[in-house]
C-alpha cells in the first residue's frame, strides 16, 4: 500500500470518527432527556401530565395540557400568517418580479433569519403588545402577538427554501405552458406550484420547527399564564417557555417535572415532523 | 392573392440585450405551405421562430424592431394579445417536454386554460389530436398515466397534439426531429404532410435533407441574415448564393 492510499483510509476513518460522534451526541442528549423525565412521568401517571390541567410543580400536581394546547396554538397560529405571506412572497420574487429586483430582496430576507429572536421579542413589546393592548383589547400578551412575531419569523425560512425549489423547475416547464396559451399565473397554479411542491412542505415543516421551538421571543409577549386560552388575545405558556421559565430555580421533582416538559416537547415535534414527511412523500407518489 | 399571404416580416430585428440576433429579415409565409427554415446553429432561425409567438418575451433583455404581421396584424402593437397569440402559434420545441401530467392533462391543457371545461368536449379533443398524430392507438388504454413514462418519439407526437388542441392556426416547429431515431421522424414527416391541409407549418431544422423531403419552400438563414429565400427544389438544385451552396454541400456549418 503506498502512502497515498494510506492517507485515504485515515481521510476516510477520520470523517467516519466525526460523522459518529455528531449523531451520538445528539442521541445522547434524547437518552439523558428521557432518563430524567421519564422516571416522574411513570410515578405519577403519563395521563396526569398529558391531560392534567393544574401546574403546581412544587404541590406534585404536573398537568401540561395548558402548554400543550399553548404550543400547538401559537405554533398554527404562526404557520396561519407565516403560510400564505411566505409562498406569496416567494412565489411573486420567482415568477413576477425582474431579476434585479429578486437579487436585491432575496439577501434581505434571508438577513432576517439572522436576527436574534430576543430582538423579535422586544419588538414585540414594544410595537405589537401595545398595538393590540389598545385596538383589540386584553393585557396584549397574547396568542395573537406570539404568533404574528413567530409568524415573521419563520417568512425568511418559508420563503427563501421555496424560492429555491421554485427556481429548480425546470424552464422547459413553463415555457411549455405559456407556449400553450396560459397566463403567468395558470402556468404558477397549473404547473410550477405542483412540481416545487415538495421543497414548499418541506419549508413549511422546517418553519414549523423553528415556530414550536423558539422560546425566548415566546416568552417576552406570550404572557406566560398558565391556563388553557379562550380566545387569541388569551395569554398562554407554551412548553418551551416552561422549561426556560422555571429551570433556573427548579430542583428534585419540580426539575424533574420539566425534564418531562422536554420529553412532551421532542414528541409532539417528532409526531408533526413525521406527518409533514408522509404528507409530502404522498405529494411526490402523486 | 393578398389574403394567401399568412405571416410578412418587414425588416423585422431582434436583440438580446447588446447583442443583434435577427438582422432585417424580410419575408413572407404563405397558407397552408410549410416553410423550412435552414442555417447552421446560432444563425438566428430558432429566434425568428420564437419571435412569431412572442416567446422571447419571457428573456430579459429581449427587445425588436421593425414589423412583423400574422394575419395582417402587427403582433408587437400595444394591444396585441399575447395569450390568445400563443394559442393561434402552437410551437413545438427541440426537446420533447411534456408537462409532468398525464397524457390527457398535456392534451386537455391549453383548451382548459382558454376556459373550456366540459368534459365531454375535452374527451372528443383529446381522443382527435392524439388520432392526428397517430398516437391514439398506443395510449388510448392508458391516458392517465404520467406523460414523461412515454418514448421520446412518444412525446413529441404528444407535444404537437397538445399543440392541435389548440386549435391554432400555425404550427411552429423548432428543430422537432433531433432528438428521435429515424422511425419516429418519419412518423413526425409523415404527420405534417397530412397537417398541411389545415394548417400553416414553418419548420426550423438542423437537418438540410429533412427541408428537401418536406418543405414546400426553404429559407436559409445566416448569422442573424436571411440570405435566401425559394422554392425548395429551387434552392437545393440551383441555389442564387454561394454561401447557400456552400452550406448545402456541407462546406461548413
Amino acid at each position: 500500500m503506498t502512502t497515498l492510499e494510506r492517507n485515504e483510509k485515515l481521510i476516510q476513518l477520520a470523517l467516519l470518527m466525526i460523522a459518529l460522534s455528531a449523531i451520538s451526541i445528539l442521541a445522547i442528549i434524547t437518552l439523558f432527556i428521557f432518563k430524567e423525565g421519564m422516571p416522574i412521568m411513570f410515578k405519577y401517571g403519563v395521563n396526569k401530565f398529558l391531560f392534567g390541567l393544574d401546574w403546581y410543580p412544587t404541590e406534585q400536581s404536573f398537568g401540561l395540557l395548558p402548554m400543550i394546547i399553548g404550543s400547538l396554538a401559537v405554533t398554527a397560529g404562526s404557520l396561519i400568517i407565516g403560510i400564505p405571506f411566505g409562498l406569496a412572497c416567494a412565489i411573486f420574487l420567482t415568477e413576477f418580479s425582474s431579476l434585479r429586483l429578486r437579487q436585491i430582496i432575496k439577501p434581505i430576507i434571508e438577513l432576517l433569519a439572522g436576527i436574534p429572536s430576543v430582538v423579535y421579542g422586544f419588538m414585540g413589546v414594544i410595537i405589537l403588545v401595545p398595538f393590540i393592548r389598545e385596538h383589540l383589547g386584553g393585557s396584549g400578551l397574547s396568542v395573537l402577538a406570539a404568533s404574528i412575531i413567530l409568524g415573521i419569523m419563520i417568512l425568511p425560512t418559508i420563503i427563501s427554501i421555496s424560492i429555491d425549489s421554485l427556481q429548480a423547475v425546470p424552464r422547459s416547464y413553463r415555457e411549455g405552458s405559456i407556449a400553450l396559451g396560459a397566463t403567468k399565473w395558470q402556468t404558477t397554479k397549473m404547473v410550477t406550484l405542483p412540481s416545487a411542491k415538495s421543497g414548499i412542505i418541506a419549508s413549511i415543516i422546517l418553519g414549523m420547527g423553528r415556530a414550536i421551538g423558539e422560546t425566548m421571543a415566546v416568552i417576552m409577549i406570550a404572557g406566560n399564564a398558565v391556563s388553557i386560552p379562550h380566545s387569541v388575545l388569551d395569554p398562554v405558556r407554551t412548553l418551551t417557555s416552561n422549561i426556560a421559565l422555571e429551570m433556573g430555580y427548579a430542583s428534585g421533582e419540580h426539575r424533574q417535572a420539566l425534564f418531562a416538559t422536554g420529553v412532551i416537547l421532542f414528541i409532539i415535534i417528532m409526531i408533526l415532523n413525521t406527518i409533514a414527511n408522509a404528507t409530502a412523500a404522498k405529494q411526490r407518489t402523486k | 392573392m393578398t389574403s394567401n399571404i399568412a405571416i410578412e416580416s418587414r425588416d423585422f430585428s431582434h436583440f438580446f440585450g447588446p447583442l443583434q440576433t435577427l438582422k432585417k429579415i424580410n419575408l413572407q409565409v404563405f397558407r397552408n405551405e410549410i416553410l423550412g427554415i435552414i442555417g447552421p446553429a446560432g444563425s438566428g432561425k430558432s429566434t425568428f421562430l420564437r419571435s412569431l409567438n412572442r416567446l422571447n418575451d419571457l428573456v430579459p433583455g429581449s427587445r425588436v424592431e421593425g414589423t412583423l404581421k400574422i394575419d395582417g396584424k402587427d403582433i408587437y402593437a400595444p394591444d396585441m394579445s399575447v395569450v390568445e397569440l400563443r394559442r393561434k402559434l402552437g410551437i413545438v420545441f427541440a426537446t420533447p417536454v411534456p408537462l409532468p401530467r398525464s397524457i390527457y392533462e398535456n392534451v386537455a391543457f391549453g383548451p382548459k386554460m382558454a376556459g373550456v371545461h366540459s368534459r365531454r368536449k375535452l374527451n372528443e379533443l383529446v381522443a382527435d389530436c392524439l388520432k392526428q398524430t397517430t398516437l391514439w392507438e398506443e395510449v388510448k388504454d392508458r391516458l392517465d398515466s404520467s406523460a414523461l413514462k412515454l418514448s421520446g418519439g412518444q412525446q413529441q407526437r404528444l407535444c404537437v397534439a397538445r399543440i392541435l388542441a389548440l386549435r391554432p392556426d400555425y404550427i411552429l416547429l423548432d428543430e422537432p426531429c433531433s432528438g428521435l431515431d429515424p422511425i419516429s421522424t418519419m412518423k413526425i414527416e409523415e404527420s405534417l404532410r397530412e397537417l398541411k391541409k389545415q394548417y400553416t407549418i414553418i419548420l426550423v431544422t438542423n437537418n438540410t435533407k429533412q427541408a428537401a423531403r418536406v418543405a414546400d419552400r426553404t429559407a436559409f438563414f445566416l448569422s442573424g441574415e436571411m440570405i435566401e429565400i425559394g422554392q425548395t427544389e429551387k434552392i437545393f438544385t440551383a441555389p442564387v448564393d454561394q454561401r447557400t451552396n456552400d452550406y448545402i454541400v456541407g462546406r461548413f456549418g
